[in-house]
Formats: structure tokens, C-alpha cells, sequence
């Protein structure tokens, strides 16, 4: 079973319990843990010591992206491909250019942000071993968890269980790697 | 449902009434879309009456494309009609979506989360109306793909970049795809909610597809929060961006009555006034179908109404600006413009939409008018209609009297411009209940930090410790 595990979790009631479960984890030496809540809660990740700074970097990088796209292509077509006299302008009217510029900026940007977010999430992912927890549908209404994962340096299923329950948590379970009905068909 | 004037100053107490719990704000909003038997008789009522009415936007529109813009009562002088009156109505509704969604975020109005989802789809399907009426004004709209950029087309030509016109696809699909993105990343975790509760196999099917595989892990909702909030600071200049742009296609002319510096400032501010009255008259009786009372109070009505008022005033302040200005820049056509609305052909309507947008609002300023709900239900009514006479007098009563009176002519709308406009209402109303029936109409996890931020001015009320 051990090497089927994904780790232990447990089940809070309120995001104050898991907070405090989380801060003496990190402060326990645990490192390869994280928190599942229904809503996001503040002070947890700094708990966990996450923060990714990426993400406005790469929103950043997108926008300049977008501007430099948007002004590209109305400097290429009138003024190297097809110019053309309206009203005696100049072929490079940039003031004429600075709408289209703004909007391919903020598109470029936003679809960053939303794709750039979903990759560093690693979503769409459809399959991952903490939904084999029991009771871990309520993580996406009322309940709030914390696993501690398997590939802890300090991992251990018995002390880490009983680390976990020292907190009273509502339930303490050990999360198999595998769906567990294609653990029953194995055993069947 | 008083409120007590003390709650006023709280900037947290009325947005959630009710004894609420994370469980029950999961349960109330998610049964609305699990369970298929839960919806209103008024559900199937406007549904239908959505249905009926998109069936003549498609008739109108087939015709059309069989026929032509000849079917239209657009004429030379008056080339713009119903199209682009619809147009700019339909794309101002929109932005109160945007506004809701992004810029109270950005200003941390906890009020926002019990709406703005629903104005969010009420900004997406708006666009799509308005995205309907220049496409079929293009007058061969199977070409409409010459607007952007793929390369040169069957002339060698390239979009022009220094009209207005070109501008405002960009902006407009920049719009549309932003608000959908928006209101996409704000559903995911919604969606997750669903799929863990959905008791049938294709509900859960369908909600984990769109969920993409949600599991709430907290280094995800730290990316999250981040991207969300960058998305809001993006869509805030955007929206300003996008109603200044379709200000321009007036403004960058040199018609009388157009070509003013008001325009983009007075456009914005009148998208948000329309899109506030459009929010309100479907607000207002969806909350008392669906026993949203809770959620949806009475404190949101009130400062709704109250962004109405402002931006009404603001708009009937672009009013007196430009009928000043008309005098003020001695001008003979810009006089004459003025003068004609006052008391030209079109007056009446002139007339009506100063009442609409100017007076009638003002009954807002009293707050037993901000919480009678008939009251204010009628006063956003006004204000649709006002907004739309506003684009109407825009729109013809600049064009119709052309700078030489040998090129006078008058604009009577025909069967087929209303069928079209009124097509696109019913395509709106459709949509919207769709929404309604299949989409969790407020943010679930965001009702739920509300709950959680409630619980914990409590607890520190009652211990007295200060957070």
C-alpha cells in the first residue's frame, strides 16, 4: 500500500482550524503539502510559503506582446504594404494607431492571464489522486483539507497520522494514488 | 426589509441577510441548476416569450440577407437607423457588466458578488446583440471578414486603420472576448461545485469537462486570485476603451451634433446608466422567482439606484454641455442642429428623452423611491427607453437635416427594423434564462468568502478584538 499512497489528509470544519493545522505542519518540518478549500483563504498560502510571482510577469510579457502586434501590423500594411493619401496624412499617422494598439494589448494580456494561470495550474486535469479521499466532494462546499503528501522527506503513514490528529480534525484518511475501484477490481 | 440608517456606514451588514452558512449559499444557488424541477412557472413564461421573438430575428434577418438593407428605412441622408442605434444601446448594457465585475472588484465593494455574475452574462449576450447590428449593416455581412486583417482581399486592400470604424471591431471583439474569458475563469470553480454535488452522470460529466478538474488546492487559488484580479484591472480600461471607441465613429466625423469632445466621457457614463437600468429590470423580479431575497437584497437595489442616479446625472450634464456648446461656437450648422432637435420633426422624442433620462431619475434621490420596488422597476424602465431614445436622437437628428436642404429627408423605421431590434431583446431574454436554468446565476465560492468574512466580524465583534 505504501507505494500506492498519495498521502494523508485531513478534514477541517473551518478555515481558522486549517490554518493553524497548516502553520504547525510547515513549522513541523513538513514541505510537500497542500490545502484544498472551497473557497480561497487568506493566509493559507502565505502558511504554505506559496506565492508565484510568474503570473504578472507573464501578463507583462503578453501585454508588449499585444502592443508591439497591434502596432506591427497597421505600421506593415500602411506604410510598407498598400499606403495609402487620406486627406494628405502621412502614411505613419501614429496617433490613428493607438486604438487598435491599446485593444490587441489588453487582448493579448487577458488571454495570458487566463491561459497563463490554467498551464500553471496544470489544468484541465482531469484525474488527480486527492478526489480518491473520502468525503473530498464537500472540499468544493463546506469542508477544508490538508494533505501532507507521500513524497515528504519526513513522511511517515503512522506519525504523520498521528501529527494530523492532533488537531482534532473532523476525519484523518490515507489518500490511495489509485481510483479505488480499480483497487477493489485488483483485489476481487 | 428596512434597513436601519446605522447599517448605511457598515460596509458589510445588508449584503447577506439571513441565517447562511458556506452549505447553505452551495445549496441555494447550485439547486437552482441541479435541480431541473426547482424553476418558476415565470422560468417557462419568459423563455418563451424569448423564443418566440428570437424566431422573428431569424426571419428578419433571413429576409434580409435574401433582400437586402433596402428592406430597412435607412435612406441618404439618414445611411445609420435602426443598426446603429441598436447597436450602441445594446453594447452601453453591456458595460455595466464589465463595471460590476471589474472595477468594484478593484475597489473592493463586497456588494459586487451577489451580482456580478449575472452581469457579467448580461454583458456577454448584450455584445453578441450588439455584434448583430453592424454585421448586418455591412450590406453583404458574408464578407464581414474583410474587417480584419487576414491579408489583403480580393482588391489587394488592407482594413484602413485610421477610421473609427476599423477601431471599433477591434474593440468590440476585444470586449467580447475578455468579458467571456472574465466570466469564464470566474465560473471554474462554480463548476467544481456543481460537478461534486450533481447527482445525475451527465450533469457531473458535464460540469467536471467545464470545471477542468477543480480540486481548490490552494496554490491554485493563489494563481487564482492573481490572474483574477490582473483580468479586472485589464477589463476596467477596456470598458472605457470600447465606449469611447464607438463614441468616436461619431465623434471622429464632422457632422453637426457628432463632433464633439463630450462624446467619449458622456458615452461611457450613459453605457453604465443603461446597462444599471438593464441589470435592474431583470434583477428585479428574478430575485422574487427564485427566493434570491437573502442574497440579492435590498441594499444592492439601493446602490444600484444610486449608480444610476449618478451617471444619470452625468449624462443629462453631456445634455446641457452640448445644446451650450451649439450655441456657444457660433456655428450656423451647429445651431441649426440644436434648434432642430428642439423643434424639429423629432421633438417629441427630444422631449421625452430629456423626461426619461434628465427628470424622471431625479425621483431616485429619495431613498423610499431607491426601496419601493415597483418604483424603482419603473424608473429603470424609463431609463432603457431613455437611453434608447438618446442613440435615436443622436443618430438621425444629426443626419436627417444635411448641411444642404436639397438633401433633407426624414427616417421612418420599417416592419423589419423593429423585427430585428425586437428580435434581438427576445435573442437577450433567451439567453438569459438559459443562463439562468443552466449557469449558477451569483459566484458560489464568492458568496461563500462573504459568508466566511461575516462570520468573522461577528466573532470579532463579540470578543471585541479588533482585526
Amino acid at each position: 500500500m505504501n507505494g500506492t499512497s498519495h498521502g494523508i489528509i485531513a478534514e477541517f470544519d473551518t478555515p481558522e482550524d486549517i490554518v493553524k493545522a497548516a502553520r504547525q505542519a510547515w513549522d513541523k518540518g513538513y514541505r510537500r503539502m497542500d490545502a484544498y478549500t472551497p473557497f480561497p483563504v487568506h493566509g493559507l498560502d502565505e502558511v504554505l510559503h506559496f506565492h508565484d510571482w510568474r503570473i504578472p510577469w507573464m501578463i507583462f510579457f503578453g501585454a508588449i506582446m499585444g502592443a508591439l502586434a497591434g502596432y506591427g501590423l497597421q505600421y506593415y500594411i500602411s506604410v510598407i504594404d498598400y499606403p495609402m493619401l487620406v486627406g494628405g496624412k502621412p502614411a505613419h499617422s501614429w496617433p490613428t494607431y493607438v486604438p487598435v494598439t491599446f485593444e490587441l494589448t489588453i487582448l493579448f494580456s487577458a488571454l495570458t492571464a487566463v491561459f497563463g494561470m490554467l498551464m500553471l495550474n496544470g489544468l484541465p486535469m482531469p484525474y488527480h489522486p486527492v478526489f480518491n479521499a473520502p468525503g473530498f466532494e464537500r472540499a468544493s462546499s463546506d469542508r477544508f483539507f490538508l494533505c501532507i503528501e507521500a513524497t515528504d522527506l519526513l513522511y511517515d503513514v503512522a506519525s504523520v497520522q498521528k501529527f494530523l490528529s492532533g488537531f482534532n480534525p473532523l476525519s484523518v484518511n490515507v489518500v490511495s494514488e489509485d481510483p479505488q475501484g480499480v483497487n477493489k477490481k485488483e483485489t476481487a | 426589509m428596512a434597513i436601519k440608517p446605522d447599517n448605511l456606514l457598515d460596509p458589510s451588514a445588508g449584503m447577506l441577510t439571513g441565517e447562511h452558512t458556506y452549505e447553505t449559499v452551495t445549496h441555494q444557488i447550485g439547486s437552482i441548476v441541479l435541480n431541473q424541477k426547482s424553476h418558476p412557472r415565470q422560468w417557462f413564461m419568459m423563455a418563451l416569450i424569448g423564443f418566440a421573438l428570437l424566431n422573428v430575428l431569424i426571419v428578419a434577418v433571413l429576409w434580409l440577407l435574401f433582400k437586402g438593407v433596402g428592406i430597412w428605412g435607412i435612406n441618404i441622408p439618414v445611411g445609420w437607423g435602426f443598426a446603429i442605434i441598436n447597436f450602441v444601446w445594446w453594447i452601453g448594457i453591456g458595460h455595466a457588466g464589465t463595471l460590476i465585475s471589474a472595477i468594484l472588484l478593484l475597489m473592493r465593494q463586497q456588494w459586487r458578488t451577489s451580482i456580478n455574475r449575472f452581469a457579467e452574462a448580461m454583458t456577454i449576450f448584450a455584445v453578441m446583440c450588439a455584434g448583430i447590428f453592424p454585421l448586418l449593416h455591412l450590406g453583404r455581412p458574408w464578407v464581414f471578414y474583410w474587417l480584419m486583417p487576414l491579408g489583403p482581399n480580393i482588391l489587394g486592400l488592407w482594413p484602413q486603420f485610421k477610421s473609427p470604424l476599423v477601431w471599433d471591431v477591434f474593440a468590440v471583439s476585444t470586449y467580447f472576448t475578455v468579458s467571456a474569458l472574465f466570466w469564464y475563469v470566474g465560473l471554474i470553480p462554480d463548476f467544481a461545485s456543481l460537478r461534486d454535488r450533481a447527482k445525475g452522470k451527465i450533469p457531473r460529466i458535464i460540469n467536471g469537462m467545464l470545471a477542468l478538474g477543480w480540486r481548490g488546492s490552494t496554490r491554485h487559488w493563489q494563481r487564482y486570485e492573481t490572474a483574477y484580479l490582473i483580468l479586472a484591472g485589464l477589463s476596467t480600461p477596456l470598458v472605457i476603451s470600447v465606449h469611447s471607441i464607438v463614441s468616436f465613429d461619431f465623434a471622429v466625423s464632422l457632422i453637426p451634433g457628432w463632433h464633439t469632445t463630450i462624446f467619449p466621457p458622456y458615452f461611457v457614463a450613459g453605457a453604465i446608466y443603461a446597462g444599471f437600468a438593464m441589470v435592474l429590470t431583470l434583477m428585479i423580479p428574478i430575485r422574487s422567482w427564485y427566493n434570491l431575497k437573502d442574497m440579492i437584497t435590498m441594499k444592492h437595489l439601493d446602490w444600484m439606484a444610486k449608480f444610476m442616479l449618478t451617471t444619470g446625472l452625468i449624462v443629462f450634464y453631456g445634455y446641457l454641455t452640448e445644446t451650450f456648446f451649439s450655441w456657444y461656437d457660433a456655428d450656423k450648422y451647429e445651431g441649426f442642429m440644436m434648434h432642430n432637435r428642439m423643434f424639429g420633426p423629432y421633438a417629441p422624442l427630444y422631449w421625452t428623452l430629456l423626461l426619461c433620462n434628465g427628470l424622471i431619475p431625479q425621483f431616485l434621490w429619495s431613498p423610499k423611491v431607491r426601496r419601493s420596488i415597483p418604483a424603482l422597476f419603473a424608473i429603470a424602465m424609463v431609463v432603457n427607453v431613455g437611453m434608447w431614445l438618446e442613440r435615436f436622437i443622436i443618430v438621425v437628428t444629426s443626419l436627417h437635416r444635411d448641411f444642404v436642404p436639397s438633401s433633407w429627408g426624414m427616417y421612418v423605421p420599417t416592419m423589419w427594423d423593429w423585427g430585428t431590434y425586437i428580435g434581438t431583446i427576445g435573442f437577450f431574454l433567451f439567453m438569459m434564462f438559459m443562463f439562468i436554468r443552466f449557469v449558477p446565476m451569483i459566484s458560489i465560492f464568492e458568496m461563500r468568502e462573504l459568508v466566511h468574512r461575516k462570520n468573522s466580524n461577528e466573532n470579532s465583534e463579540s470578543t471585541g478584538d479588533v482585526r
